[in-house]
């Protein structure tokens, strides 16, 4: 059950600029199946950036991204079909409860709502308890939970992940590895940025450090 | 079944358009109404501004009833666009802020169709009660019945016009300081045949020379609006968020 | 010949540079003419005596006002397509002249009013649609000032431009309309009066001038705008080592 054996996140010579920095340029990059792509870098110097080029939500000044091929701007709705982002915002309504911010998660991504699938998956999240609160009464931690629960159900393919251990207890961060690990696995692929170190055994990782021109490219480790 | 098993077999199924679209606009719709039924008081606040803006009108120029029922179409017509105006800046803000509104820009569906779908929202929310209580008001201004009827059909039609322009505006002004005042400075221009038709048609009523030429005007303008804003609005929601 | 080579900031810098003389000169030679015309030459009014001749400036005001507001349109639909910087640039560079001849045609419109009418403004149709457009030009350069970056705020006022121009026929119409079920100001600015030869050929004189004359400041004011957008770029910082 492999329907996309080509898939591929690429970069072709990417440079952004915010205001009057240069933040990076030539930067290039190739992301295959059961691949990691780590995004590092101090604070400031682009690397929520890059992730939005990646996205398709911002525009590079140069170069293009490209999946499987062809680039973004061209099979946009495609591409976000099988690309799911999880920002520093959670992308959760705080007055709505947990399974209704799936459920709208799910009418977004076009698919099809399972009610029992949805609950396993918060169960799996340790949220048994909060499933009829809503999601105001969460702590920061749960809340972004649910929206790891948003991004399991979401079928996408290509994760896009900016800080996503930001604001986890241990027990969460383990999790949210261990979900990166099984997608990966089962042929996902992934972006993170992540200035907390990961344990990332058994995983195949690129790194890529983002800072002021010149930039070093890729190396697979 | 495992997981990943699981969403492997999920992405086999291949989407049909016109149902898909008709699926999120009302996925976006029902959102949005169990939001604002949610937040309460928000729809309340521009029903009140509606009252008490009309309401300071025979304050100021006198309680003279042919005097009221001359400026009345007039006065009602622009505090319901205020009103209206009120509440667009936040079309998108609450979205923006949680991070939802970049999920929903990110989904594989038609930017065009969210933004018709949120319009519609904002209509029934805000519009809704601006009719329902235009009435009552018309009452206060001595108008005729047959005048107030054809002011609810004008604000029936005129309100959407102002909820989708104001999409426009609020998708072009999202996240700036001043917002909402910008917001009006560019949406209120672009609104004035509405507010000409519409009181037109209830100025012809009571003149009696008929309202079926203003409000047929009107008909189309909300016609030309809702193929041409969505658009504009979607590109702008990109614009902004980029 | 290759269009698109017109396409770089720094070519179009120096043929704007080049251009700016010729057409300052003959504006300014055209305007001289036009108002001697207008103000000599044609006949005093039947009706209206000497005040009609405020139309020489009024009428070419208004009508540039307009031109320059679909001029805008035109390079926001360029730049959008495209997705280049010098049509952005030009649409900037053509709101502040637009928005100045509007509201010229508009105080000009009242001091015609004055003698005429004795009020200093009147609900006309051509008054308040060129009233309507001015608060059009006015939030579309609210709204770049209200934007920091570039970029977003370049994109924003073109697609504000847009659907703006796609409402303006709508506008007009309706302010048409709307001034002729109020019959209240019949008489108005639209009633101008009764063309003599040499009313006519004052009247497209002043407006080639006013033509040309947009055309000058817009060059003027886009080579300012290419200054300050590639200020990092070398051929700009020569340009500037050059001249101080």
């Amino acid at each position: 059950m492999d329907p996309t054996p080509a898939a591929s996140l690429s970069a072709h010579n990417l440079a952004c600029e915010r205001g009057d920095r240069l933040l990076f340029r030539r930067l290039s990059f190739t992301l295959s199946r059961a691949q990691l792509l780590l995004v590092q870098g101090g604070n400031g110097q682009g690397k929520t950036s890059l992730l939005r080029l990646l996205t398709g939500l911002g525009r590079p000044d140069e170069g293009e991204v490209r999946w499987s091929g062809e680039s973004i701007a061209r099979c946009r709705d495609r591409y976000h079909r099988d690309m799911a982002h999880l920002g520093h915002a959670n992308g959760i309504k705080d007055e709505l409860n947990p399974l209704e911010n799936l459920r709208f998660h799910a009418v977004l991504r076009d698919r099809p709502f399972e009610p029992g699938q949805a609950v396993a998956t918060l169960r799996r999240l340790g949220l048994s308890r909060c499933l009829d609160l809503p999601c105001r009464a969460l702590s920061f931690g749960q809340r972004r939970r649910v929206a790891l629960a948003a991004l399991l159900l979401g079928g996408a393919s290509l994760w896009v992940l900016d800080e996503p251990l930001t604001g986890l207890d241990v027990n969460a961060i383990a999790l949210v590895e261990d979900l990166i690990r099984e997608h990966l696995h089962a042929g996902g692929m992934v972006v993170a940025t992540t200035h907390q170190a990961m344990n990332l055994e058994g995983v195949d990782v690129q790194r890529l450090v983002v800072g002021p021109a010149p930039v070093r490219s890729a190396e697979s480790h | 079944m495992t997981y990943s098993a699981w969403w492997w077999a999920q992405r086999q199924s291949a989407p049909q358009k016109a149902t898909d679209m008709v699926h999120f606009f009302s996925g976006v719709v029902l959102r949005d109404l169990t939001l604002a039924a949610r937040r309460r008081g928000d729809w309340l606040t521009a029903l009140f501004f509606f009252v008490m803006v009309t309401s300071l009108f025979p304050l100021s120029v006198g309680p003279e009833p042919e005097l009221l029922q001359r400026i009345g179409p007039g006065v009602l017509w622009v505090a319901a666009t205020l009103a209206s105006l009120l509440s667009l800046s936040r079309l998108f803000e609450d979205d923006h802020r949680d991070g939802s509104l970049e999920q929903m820009v990110l989904s594989p569906l038609s930017t065009v169709v969210l933004v018709l779908g949120k319009a519609t929202a904002h209509w029934l929310v805000y519009g809704i009660p601006l009719l329902l209580v235009a009435p009552l008001l018309g009452i206060q201004f001595n108008l005729p019945w047959e005048a107030i009827a054809v002011l609810v059909l004008s604000l029936l039609l005129g309100t959407p016009i102002l909820s989708l322009l104001g999409a426009v505006g609020a998708a072009l002004t999202l996240g700036l300081r001043g917002g909402g005042v910008l917001l009006t400075l560019l949406i209120l221009p672009l609104y004035t045949p509405a507010l000409i038709f519409g009181t037109g048609a209830v100025d012809g009523v009571m003149a009696g020379t008929g309202a079926e030429a203003h409000l047929s005007l009107l008909g189309a303008f909300l016609l030309v609006t809702s193929l041409v804003a969505p658009w504009v609005a979607a590109a702008s929601l990109r614009v902004a968020l980029e | 010949m290759n269009f698109f080579q017109y396409a770089s900031p720094s070519t179009f810098y120096h043929l704007a540079g080049k251009c700016i003389p010729w057409t300052g000169w003959t504006a300014g030679i055209l305007a001289v003419v036009g108002l001697y015309v207008g103000f000599f030459v044609a006949p005093t009014d039947f009706q209206q005596g000497e005040a009609y001749r405020i139309i020489f400036i009024h009428v070419p005001a208004a009508w540039m006002g307009m031109l320059i507001y679909l001029a805008m349109a035109f390079w926001a639909a360029v730049g959008l397509a495209l997705n280049a910087r010098l049509p952005f640039m030009m649409m900037r560079a053509l709101a502040p002249t637009g928005a100045m001849l509007t509201f010229v045609s508009l105080w000009t419109g009242a001091v015609w009013g004055k003698p005429m009418w004795g009020t200093w403004w009147v609900w006309d149709a051509r008054l308040t649609s060129t009233l309507i457009l001015l608060f059009l030009y006015i939030g579309t350069m609210a709204l770049w000032s209200a934007i920091e970056d570039v970029r977003r705020s370049d994109r924003a006022g073109a697609l504000l431009t847009l659907i703006g121009v796609v409402n303006v026929p709508i506008i007009l119409f309706s302010v048409v309309w709307w001034n002729t079920l109020h019959q209240g100001s019949t008489v108005g600015v639209t009633h101008a009066p009764k063309m003599e030869a040499t009313m006519l050929q004052g009247l497209l004189i002043m407006t080639a001038a006013a033509w040309l004359y947009a055309i000058t400041a817009t060059l003027v004011r886009v080579r300012r705008i290419i200054l300050e957008r590639e200020r990092k770029t070398q051929w700009v910082n020569h340009l500037l080592s050059q001249e101080s």
